[in-house]
C-alpha cells in the first residue's frame, strides 16, 4: 500500500510499504477513505517530538471503511464505515472506565519510554506519533491496522460526507474538550483563543455553543482570522499590536475570563522570550517554544481558566508562573479524551448545529501529501487543513 | 538483607526503608574520607586563588560524602544499596482485580516465568523449596544460574516472601504484597527484591545500559502483569507495516 512515511526532520515521503495485518484478536483493519494532517504533525515533521523513527508512517485524523477484524473483536462489523479517535484506550483499565480515555494505562506498549520522561504513568497509545507513544503506525495510508478496535471504531451510520465527520477523531472533540475545561458560564464569560489553525477554529465555535458571552481570537495569519471573524469572533493580529493591552482593552480591563492556548509548543511571537525560546529550541536545551502560552497566563483575568489543547513535549523555560499562581488561575491541559466526544459532537453535527468541513482549504491525493505538508506549515496558499484521499 | 526484613509485620509505608538508601560500603567510604581531608588541605595551602577554591570545595564535597556515607555513583542512578552492598528493587502497579485472585497466580511459583521475563523456570521442590533458573546475568559465565530459595512468609491475599539458602550463587530474597487500593481501584501489587550485584554498583551500571537491571526488569514485569490480568493479552506493534527495510518493526 502506499503510505506518508516519516524519512527524518523536514523529510516526509510517498512510500510503499507491506499492507498492515492483524497482529491481535481486539485488531481490526480498515481500508482508508480520508487521512487529514494535523497541525500536531508539524511538530513531528519539525522533530520537536523525541522518538520518531525513519520508516514510522503518519497520521492521526484518519476514516474509512472495516475491511477484517479478528477473532476477539465482538461490535465491529466488516463493511462498517467509522472514524477512529487518534488515542488508543483499551476500555477495562480504570483511567478509561472513568472516561479519561487519553490516560490509558494499557495501550502503549512503550510505556517505560513515557515513564521515564513524563514520571510514574505511562500515556496512551497514539497512532502515528512517535515510539514514545505507542510507535502505532498512522492512517496516513491506504489501510491501517486499528488495535483495540471495539474500543477504537465508531460506525458513522448517517449519510454524512466523510468531510463533515473526518475531524471528529481529533481537531473537533479537541477544540471541544479545550472548551468545556474553561467551565464557561454562559451569557457572560468572555473567551480568548490564541491560534486560528483548525484547534482554534473548533475551540471558537465550541466555547460559542458552551454560551461564552464573547469569543476572542489571536493569530497573525489574515485568512485564518477572516474564519473566525466569519463565526462571529473578534479579532486581534498580534503582529499589528501589542496583545495585551488589546485584550485588556476589549475586556474593560479584567483580561478574558479564559484563554484557551490552541498554538502549543512551536509558538511564533515577539520580544526576549519568543527569542530565548528559539534560541533554546535550536540549541535543544529546550523542546518547546511557549510564547502563547505566556501570553495566555499573562492577559487572563483573575481567577480563569488557561485551557491548554496545544501540544507540548517537553520542558520549557521562563513559564510565568506567578502570574498564574497570584491571580489565582485554573489550568487545564492534556491529550483529549476524544472517545467521550464522538457520539455527542456527531449528534451537533447531524443536527446541523455545525460542518466541519468549513475548515478543510485543501484537497489533494495522498501522492501530494509531502507537499502539502509543506504548504500547511508554511501557511502558504492560505492552507489552514488538508485533506488527502489515499486512493485518488 | 538478611530474611528477617520481610518476615512479621512490618509497614509497608516507605519509612521502614529508612535504613536503605544508596549508603557506601565502609571501604569505599573512608577512601572518599581520605581524598577528601588530602585534597581540602591541598587546596587551602595552595598558591592561586582559584585553585585554592576549586580544590578545597572538591574536598569539602568528598569529605561531606564520606561524613554521610552516600554512594555518589548510587546516588545518581539512584540506585537503592543497603549497608551490605546489596542492590534493593521495588516497584508497585494497581490492578483492576481482587487480592485473592492476584495472590493465586502469584503463589503457583511455575508460573512467574510467564510473569516475569528474565525467569527461565521456576521448579516447587515442597511446600517451602523452590529451584528458581534464570538466563546468567552480566558477570557470571555459562548460560543459566539457578538457586535453591524457600518461602519465607506466605499470607493468603497478602503476601509472599522468599530467599535464597545459603551458598545460592546469585544472594537474594525478595517479597510480594497485595493491598486494597482506595475507592474501587482493585488492588495495589507491591515487590520488593534485594540480590548482590556480581560487580557491585558498576555491575548494576552495566546491566542498566544493557537493559537487563531488575528495576527496569520489573517494571516491565509488572505492567506485563497488570495487562495479562486486565487484558489477558500484550498490546504491540511488532510486526506492524512500515517504511523500513527489516522485516517486521522494532517495538
Amino acid at each position: 500500500m502506499k503510505a506518508i512515511i516519516w524519512q527524518g526532520t523536514n523529510h516526509v515521503g510517498v512510500e510503499t510499504v507491506p499492507d498492515p495485518t492483524l497482529l491481535l484478536p481486539t485488531d481490526a483493519i480498515v481500508r482508508v477513505t480520508s487521512t487529514a494532517i494535523c497541525g500536531s504533525d508539524l511538530h513531528l515533521l519539525d522533530g520537536y517530538i523525541p522518538s520518531m523513527e525513519r520508516g514510522d508512517i503518519l497520521g492521526h485524523e484518519f476514516m474509512g471503511e472495516v475491511v477484517e477484524v479478528g477473532s476477539g473483536v465482538k461490535k465491529v462489523r466488516v463493511g462498517e464505515r467509522v472514524i477512529m479517535p487518534f488515542n488508543l484506550a483499551c476500555g477495562v483499565c480504570d483511567p478509561c472506565q472513568r472516561g479519561m480515555f487519553s490516560a490509558c494505562d494499557n495501550s502503549n506498549p512503550n510505556h517505560r519510554m513515557a515513564e521515564a520522561l513524563y514520571g510514574a504513568t505511562s500515556a496512551s497509545g497514539l497512532f502515528g506519533y512517535s515510539h514514545l507513544f505507542g510507535g502505532y503506525a498512522g492512517g496516513q495510508a491506504q489501510f491501517v491496522r486499528v488495535p483495540f478496535a471495539d474500543m477504537g471504531c465508531f460506525a458513522i451510520e448517517s449519510d454524512l460526507r466523510d468531510d463533515q465527520v473526518l475531524f471528529l477523531t481529533d481537531i473537533f472533540p479537541t477544540g471541544y474538550q479545550a472548551a468545556e475545561n474553561c467551565g464557561i458560564v454562559p451569557g457572560r464569560d468572555v473567551v480568548a483563543v490564541f491560534g486560528a489553525g483548525p484547534v482554534g477554529q473548533f475551540a471558537l465555535r465550541s466555547a460559542q455553543m458552551l454560551g461564552a458571552a464573547e469569543v476572542i481570537v489571536i493569530d497573525r495569519v489574515p485568512e485564518r482570522l477572516r474564519l473566525a471573524e466569519a463565526a462571529g469572533a473578534r479579532t486581534i493580529n498580534y503582529e499589528d499590536t501589542d496583545v495585551l493591552v488589546a485584550l485588556r482593552e476589549a475586556t474593560g480591563g479584567r483580561g478574558p475570563d479564559h484563554v484557551i492556548d490552541a498554538v502549543g509548543l512551536e509558538a511564533h511571537g515577539h520580544g526576549p522570550g519568543a527569542l530565548l525560546d528559539t534560541a533554546e529550541q535550536k540549541l535543544r536545551l529546550s523542546f518547546d517554544r511557549i510564547t502563547a502560552l505566556r501570553w495566555a497566563i499573562l492577559s487572563c483575568a483573575k481567577g480563569g481558566t488557561v485551557s491548554m489543547p496545544g501540544v507540548y513535549g517537553g520542558l520549557v523555560d521562563k513559564l510565568p508562573l506567578g502570574a498564574a499562581f497570584n491571580k489565582g488561575l485554573t489550568l487545564r491541559m492534556g491529550q483529549t479524551h476524544t472517545h467521550r466526544y464522538v457520539r455527542p459532537l456527531l449528534k451537533r453535527i447531524q443536527e446541523g448545529e455545525i460542518d466541519p468541513s468549513f475548515v478543510i482549504t485543501h484537497r489533494a491525493p495522498l501522492s501530494r501529501g509531502p507537499e502539502l505538508y509543506k504548504t500547511f506549515r508554511e501557511k502558504h496558499d492560505g492552507c489552514i487543513k488538508v485533506v488527502l484521499d489515499p486512493w485518488a | 538483607m538478611t530474611s528477617s526484613s520481610f518476615s512479621g509485620g512490618r509497614s509497608v509505608t516507605p519509612s521502614d526503608r529508612q535504613s536503605t538508601g544508596a549508603m557506601m560500603p565502609g571501604a569505599e567510604r573512608a577512601i572518599f574520607g581520605v581524598v577528601g581531608v588530602f585534597l581540602l588541605t591541598a587546596g587551602l595551602c595552595s598558591g592561586s586563588p582559584f585553585h585554592r577554591l576549586a580544590v578545597a570545595a572538591l574536598g569539602v564535597g568528598l569529605s561531606a560524602l564520606a561524613l554521610s556515607g552516600r554512594s555518589p555513583v548510587a546516588t545518581a542512578l539512584k540506585i537503592q544499596q543497603n549497608e551490605d552492598g546489596e542492590t534493593l528493587v521495588s516497584d508497585a502497579v494497581t490492578i483492576g482485580k481482587g487480592a485473592d485472585e492476584l495472590y493465586a497466580v502469584w503463589r503457583k511459583l511455575e508460573n512467574l516465568p510467564h510473569l516475569m521475563k528474565h525467569l527461565e523456570r521456576v521448579e516447587v521442590l515442597d511446600e517451602r523449596l523452590s529451584r528458581w533458573t534464570v538466563k546468567a546475568p552480566f558477570g557470571y559465565s555459562g548460560g543459566e544460574v539457578s538457586w535453591e530459595a524457600e518461602l519465607t512468609a506466605d499470607e493468603p491475599g497478602q503476601r509472599i516472601a522468599w530467599q535464597s539458602l545459603p551458598g545460592a550463587q546469585i544472594e537474594n530474597s525478595g517479597a510480594v504484597l497485595f493491598r486494597a487500593a482506595p475507592g474501587d481501584r482493585g488492588t495495589e501489587v507491591v515487590v520488593r527484591l534485594t540480590y548482590r550485584p556480581p560487580l557491585g554498583s558498576a555491575g548494576t551500571l552495566v546491566a542498566r545500559i544493557a537493559g537487563q537491571e531488575p528495576s527496569q526488569q520489573l517494571r516491565d514485569d509488572l505492567m506485563r502483569f497488570k495487562r495479562e490480568q486486565e487484558l489477558g493479552y500484550h498490546p504491540t506493534t511488532k510486526g506492524q507495516s512500515s517504511g523500513r527495510a527489516e522485516k517486521g518493526d522494532k517495538v
